[in-house]
């Protein structure tokens, strides 16, 4: 398994690169190369030319900007899976790394290369669109910003064109009430793919009532899903077992599941309802915890 | 000889070790010769198809490809590969001949520079294809109206034979209770780490095929000659090459004739070492895919009198190693159980799926796992404990050497006292309490059982039971000590490393029968022309073999030292004493290790009359019991050996996921002496992982238009160490009669009994709600949907 | 292309087509036979190496994408021809290894791993292995090699280096 030929630079600059990539229909980024070089080595892809974007220190960092953690798209997934910052202000990204790929893998794969592949079980997508988190892109014409929501568009398919590289992501940061998260996953194996993902961040008030819900599953669909009606049904709620598995039934049954080989349809609705009830529960019972010694 | 031992049974550290834990194994992948061409295969993309044309050009027309070669080339220059079977219509080479077979099978292969550049080649080169007919499904390959994978065999049978031993009909007419039921193995296999690989270079002044291969294959050097049309002695394979696991499946032929081929056309040493896609759809190295249908007659107390089975398998395209793998398993077909009469026809059947290759337990693994469930179901519909029906079933340690219907003598064991071992050192109460308190918290869990054997010491008594035309007795292994001229002990083995520890093993026999440290032992492995005949290690045979060849060889020394000395101190043999390689008279006369190998080396006037000088033996060893061809009404002696394992599992099963966990896993084996604990212990392990993958994950899938799905380790799932729970191993020891040290085999130990422990365990967790699987692997996502199922089923009624 | 790397200490420049993936360049260009092709695709572990002191896949990067990183092989572990480390001679204690395929992999995670957790449990020991595949041991005499490591580390006075 020999990728077929191809040429390889390492430009000094984001601009380069996309310079390169406007120039070349056929060139690829590549970052952290954990799902790219396994694609070049059965030769499902074969880019004329790599453009190595890792080293750039223009898309490397973590930022506090007050309302979103803002995370290079070079970054490593280790060294935001590492980073207090991440733990303190995103941490529903920081519960849902551990599961991304393995430790040998987290070393080189970069929060980046994640989002840009947009593979519809992949953990750093759901965190984004749960949150409603956005894209920073660097395209021919200019920078955009792109909400999750608009980037995702369908397996491994996202509004990024041609010749664009994602440049940052920004994860939002919740500022008021006191927050939990829960993360759940299935797989066939402990460090598989998901067959479903289940992300939930919550807030409580001091009384315990629900302030916010977010409520994401992965998986199942063609693209990471937000579950709205979940985070609407119990907002102002105490967040009854009941009310959650209900709203988490609810919001499973509502899925445009995607078929796959892997498990039946049925199979990614019934797990996308149990996971979601264990993601929300986890995330309730972090968030009622909050001030209380740990 | 027998317990205490000084080194057999030790904790030693097994020497293979150390130069693995530095990274200096000899893999074939590290072996480089100047000017080795690499090569690359051309697979049919389809499941059958005649072959039109094959237009290499352009591939030819790349810089660094030297040659292209096609199966029309090929089969006009080497023998077809040789098919155990009397089936000469079953014609198989390297490359597809006229017609492929199976999705991924090798149409065509480049040689080039480098394994880059040969694939290069390999995609420039157009096949043009005929589509034909092609069958996937094993039942429907037997339908008259089903295409043929061989048109010129007539038919998709490769074999169907029948054997019934007792009054198994009178039996099933006069039982009160009987049962039926099918149960389904998938195709699996034990895929190694390492792909198959072999370099070949010819030399043409010494006439000489040199081959370095991650080989485990009896006979590998006689059938590499044979197919390239050489004298046997024209063909060196290199046993000094370390195999990165096998576990039964690295065969090698068709590459190696395509190398060796290559090697003598080219001029050039030539390469070819599997990726892991080569490996999976056309390495030919997949496992048994059986059906079976299984009945069983019995009593209110659950004894089981006779059993009828017929065991389906898919094949695949070519014949190989596999029909033989329905053959093995009669040498234990009633298990560990005392049933009087068998009704089993072996029915192998091609379809367009890629060849199997033997895998461990040689098919004792897929029917245990029948065996098994046949017990359970017997329990069940006498609604009986299970492990009661076992131990009222059970052979008794008493009645040993046992005689079972099919005429293997099992040499020795003792079931009951296994099983209680076991049960005790897991607390059965606080299992089941657990299971309850599980079950209490919403969680589905189950407790699975498996008595099964592991015959071992191997023998190819298949090959004539199957085939009347194959005169087979033959199963040898061998060893050859020398005492060097300064005293040193080497010791010579005649096969490839594949992890079994066989050079820890040679030394320890070696040093208990000469009395002297195995550490200072040597252990070399000569190359094929330079070695005594061996047949590999395969059927759980190294123990018992190699075992009792060094044993003997070992023997044969120590008598010689002790003549040479007889001879000198003038007194009887039998009037000396032998201790720690030193020999002393009773009037404490003594001559030391150097003074004996001193004699032999240089003193020839002080030798006994009629010695040859120096201190070399060699000993072949022929296989324990293992004389005679079957008789008429096909009963055999398969194997020499049979060890027992008991498994115990205690599995948690998220019933809304489907998420299995193994929450315990207990195992009582019993394999006689234990020449080395260490090696015992990691095939015990090894093997329950390759049962639990095969039980809960591993398949080959094939679509319905004959595309196997599962080609990289992305879609088959290996275990990793979450996926293998801690295992706890109870040991007991029952020698058998049989072999030099009371040893038997475990190279196949766990693996033959996991898969039906975990089915069992499953299937006790599901049955509360009136589900049964039966067919593996059982996967999360199918327990989750037939939870589901039989929840909504509940909730309608 | 030139590529620079430092391998187990030593700066090596070398001359690679890009497409030569890393571990490619290690056993072909460096005869460092001890990393393993198991799967080429980013699964099986066999050619782990580390990477500034992390496992990595060496089957996941082209060469040319490690100029100027420092990899670790296992050829690097012992500390003297004919001498084993405290990890490497662990795993012949509990013997860990039957093929060896997959122990190179193994032992440099374990050997990163006990640099970071110096007192790690089986559950750490479990979850760090979990990466790499191994056909032959079922893992159990794996885990103990590197629990065993761990407490003689712990009660020597090599630190993490002499393991």
């Amino acid at each position: 398994m020999k990728a077929a030929p191809f040429d390889y630079v390492r430009p000094a600059t984001v601009e380069a690169a996309c310079a390169r990539l406007a120039a070349d229909a056929d060139a690829v980024i590549i970052a952290g190369g954990q799902t790219l070089v396994p694609m070049m080595a059965m030769r499902l892809a074969r880019p004329s030319c790599l453009v190595d974007i890792a080293r750039l220190a223009e898309l490397q960092g973590i930022r506090d900007d007050g309302d979103a953690i803002v995370i290079g798209a070079a970054t490593r997934q280790v060294t935001a899976a590492e980073s207090a910052t991440v733990a303190a202000k995103a941490p529903l990204l920081a519960a849902a790394l551990p599961f991304v790929g393995h430790a040998a893998t987290r070393t080189r794969g970069t929060v980046g290369g994640s989002v840009a592949n947009a593979d519809p079980a992949a953990e750093i997508a759901l965190v984004l669109t749960t949150l409603r988190g956005s894209i920073m892109l660097r395209e021919p014409a200019g920078s955009r910003r792109v909400a999750a929501d608009a980037f995702f568009v369908g397996p491994m398919v996202t509004a990024a064109t041609q010749g664009s590289c994602v440049t940052a992501i920004h994860f939002p940061v919740w500022q008021t009430g006191r927050i939990g998260v829960g993360f759940e996953e299935i797989s066939a194996r402990r460090s598989d793919f998901a067959l479903v993902a289940a992300a939930a961040q919550v807030a409580l008030d001091a009384s315990g009532r629900c302030t916010a819900c977010a409520l994401g599953i992965g998986g199942a669909c063609a693209v990471p899903c937000r579950v709205d009606s979940a985070g609407e049904a119990l907002v102002g709620s105490v967040m009854s077992d009941k009310e959650i598995i209900d709203a988490a039934r609810a919001g499973a049954d509502a899925l445009d599941i995607m078929s796959s080989p892997h498990a039946s349809d049925a199979y990614r609705r019934r797990a996308a309802a149990t996971l979601g009830a264990r993601a929300l529960t986890r995330a309730r019972d972090q968030a009622a915890r909050h001030g209380l010694p740990a | 000889m027998s317990a205490p031992f000084k080194f057999v049974s030790t904790n030693r550290r097994v020497r293979e070790d150390r130069r693995f834990v530095v990274g200096r194994g000899n893999y074939v992948a590290d072996i480089r010769r100047d000017g080795t061409l690499h090569v690359a295969i051309v697979p049919s993309a389809h499941p059958a198809a005649r072959i039109v044309a094959i237009d290499a050009a352009a591939a030819l027309a790349m810089p660094g490809v030297h040659d292209v070669v096609t199966g029309a080339e090929l089969a006009a220059a080497v023998e077809a590969m040789m098919n155990g079977l009397d089936t000469p219509q079953v014609r198989r080479y390297s490359l597809a001949v006229g017609q492929t077979r199976y999705s991924g099978e090798w149409v065509a292969a480049v040689a080039a520079d480098s394994r880059a550049i040969a694939e290069d080649a390999a995609e420039q080169i157009e096949v043009a294809y005929q589509p034909l007919p092609h069958v996937i499904d094993v039942e429907q390959a037997l339908a008259p109206s089903s295409p043929l994978v061989h048109p010129a065999h007539g038919t998709n049978v490769l074999l169907d034979k029948s054997f019934v031993w007792g009054e198994v009909d009178r039996h099933f007419a006069q039982a009160p209770r009987q049962l039926s039921f099918r149960v389904t193995w998938g195709r699996n296999s034990t895929v190694p780490i390492e792909t198959f690989g072999v370099l070949a270079a010819w030399d043409p002044w010494h006439e000489m095929l040199d081959v370095w291969a991650s080989i485990q294959m009896p006979k590998y050097a006689e059938q590499i000659a044979r197919a390239l049309r050489l004298p046997a002695n024209a063909v060196r394979v290199h046993y000094d090459v370390d195999v990165g696991g096998s576990y039964g499946v690295k065969r090698g032929i068709k590459h190696t004739v395509l190398v060796g081929y290559l090697a003598r056309k080219l001029g050039r040493p030539v390469r070819l070492i599997e990726d892991r896609l080569d490996n999976m759809r056309s390495g030919d190295a997949h496992g048994p895919e059986r059906i079976f249908d299984v009945a069983v007659a019995f009593d209110d107390a659950g004894i089981v009198k006779s059993m009828k089975m017929r065991a389906l398998d898919n094949v695949g395209a070519y014949a190989g190693r596999a029909p033989f793998q329905l053959g093995k398993p009669i040498g234990a077909i009633v298990g560990p159980y005392r049933i009087e009469s068998v009704q089993y026809r072996a029915l192998s059947v091609m379809t367009n799926k890629a060849a199997q290759e033997a895998v461990r337990g040689f098919g004792q693994s897929p029917t245990n796992y029948a065996i098994e469930t046949a017990i359970d179901r017997v329990a069940a519909a006498l609604g009986l404990d299970r492990l009661e029906v076992r131990r009222r079933n059970f052979i008794r340690r008493e009645e040993f050497p046992y005689l079972i219907p099919s005429g293997t003598r099992y040499d020795s064991g003792d079931y009951h006292t296994v099983v209680d071992k076991v049960l005790a050192h897991a607390d059965w109460p606080a299992l089941e309490r657990e299971r309850d308190r599980l079950r209490a918290t919403g969680m589905l869990a189950g407790i699975g059982i498996a008595a099964c054997l592991e015959p071992s010491g191997g023998n190819s008594s298949f090959e004539p039971l199957l085939n009347e035309k194959n005169t087979t007795t033959t199963w040898m292994d061998s060893c050859r000590i020398m005492i060097d001229g300064l005293g040193h002990v080497t010791v010579t083995i005649h096969t490839t490393s594949s992890g079994q520890g066989h050079e820890t093993l040679a030394a320890t026999v070696v040093g208990e029968v000469l009395e002297i440290d195995p550490d200072r032992i040597r252990v070399v492995r000569p190359d094929s022309l330079a070695s005594l005949p061996s047949n590999s290690p395969v059927g759980s045979r190294m123990a018992v073999m190699l075992g009792g060849a060094a044993f003997h060889a070992a023997g044969k020394l120590r008598r010689k030292l002790i003549a040479i000395a007889a001879h000198r101190l003038g007194v009887a043999a039998d009037a000396l004493s032998y201790a720690g390689g030193a020999i002393a008279d009773r009037a404490g006369q003594r001559l030391e290790w150097a003074d004996l190998v001193t004699i032999a080396h240089r003193n020839f006037h002080l030798m006994p009359p009629g010695f040859e000088p120096g201190l070399e033996v060699t000993h072949v060893e022929q296989v324990p019991t293992g004389h005679a061809l079957p008789t008429p009404d096909g009963r055999v002696q398969m194997y020499p050996c049979h060890s027992f394992e008991f498994h115990l599992v205690l599995v948690a099963i998220d019933p809304e996921l489907g998420r299995t966990e193994l929450r315990r896993y207990l195992i009582g084996h019993d394999c006689g002496t234990v020449i080395n604990p260490h090696i015992v212990k990691g095939m015990t392990l090894g093997g329950i992982a390759h049962g639990i993958g095969a039980a809960l994950m591993e398949e080959f899938v094939y679509s319905e238009d004959g595309q196997m799905m599962s080609q990289s380790f992305m879609d088959y799932l290996l275990p990793s160490a979450h996926e293998v729970p801690k295992v706890e191993i109870v040991h007991h020891c029952t020698p058998s009669p049989f072999t030099v040290l009371g040893q038997k085999g475990s190279g196949e130990s766990g693996y033959l009994g996991a898969p039906a422990a975990v089915s069992s365990a499953i299937n006790d967790a599901v049955s509360p709600l009136g589900i049964v699987f039966d067919k593996l692997p059982i996967r999360l996502t199918a327990i989750s949907d037939a939870v589901a199922a039989a929840r909504d089923r509940n909730r309608d009624r | 292309m030139k590529v620079e790397l430092q391998v187990n200490g030593t700066r090596r420049v070398l001359d690679v087509e890009p497409r030569m993936t890393l571990v490619d360049c290690l056993r072909e260009k460096l005869d460092l036979n001890g990393v393993h092709t198991g799967c080429e695709h980013g699964i099986c572990g066999a050619c782990t190496v580390l990477i500034d002191g992390e496992p990595a896949r060496a089957c996941l990067m082209f060469a040319v994408q490690a100029d100027g990183y420092a990899i670790t092989t296992v050829e690097s572990l012992a500390p003297a021809p004919g001498e084993l480390s405290v990890i490497q001679d662990a795993f012949c204690e509990t013997h860990g290894t039957q093929c060896g395929f997959c122990t190179p992999g193994m032992l440099l995670v374990a050997h990163a791993l006990l640099k970071r957790n110096p007192e790690p449990t089986r559950a750490d020991i479990v979850e760090a292995i979990s990466g790499n595949i191994c056909r032959c041991t079922g893992y159990g005499q794996i885990v103990e090699a590197i629990a065993l490591a761990a407490r003689r580390l712990a009660g020597s006075n090599l630190g993490t280096e002499g393991g």
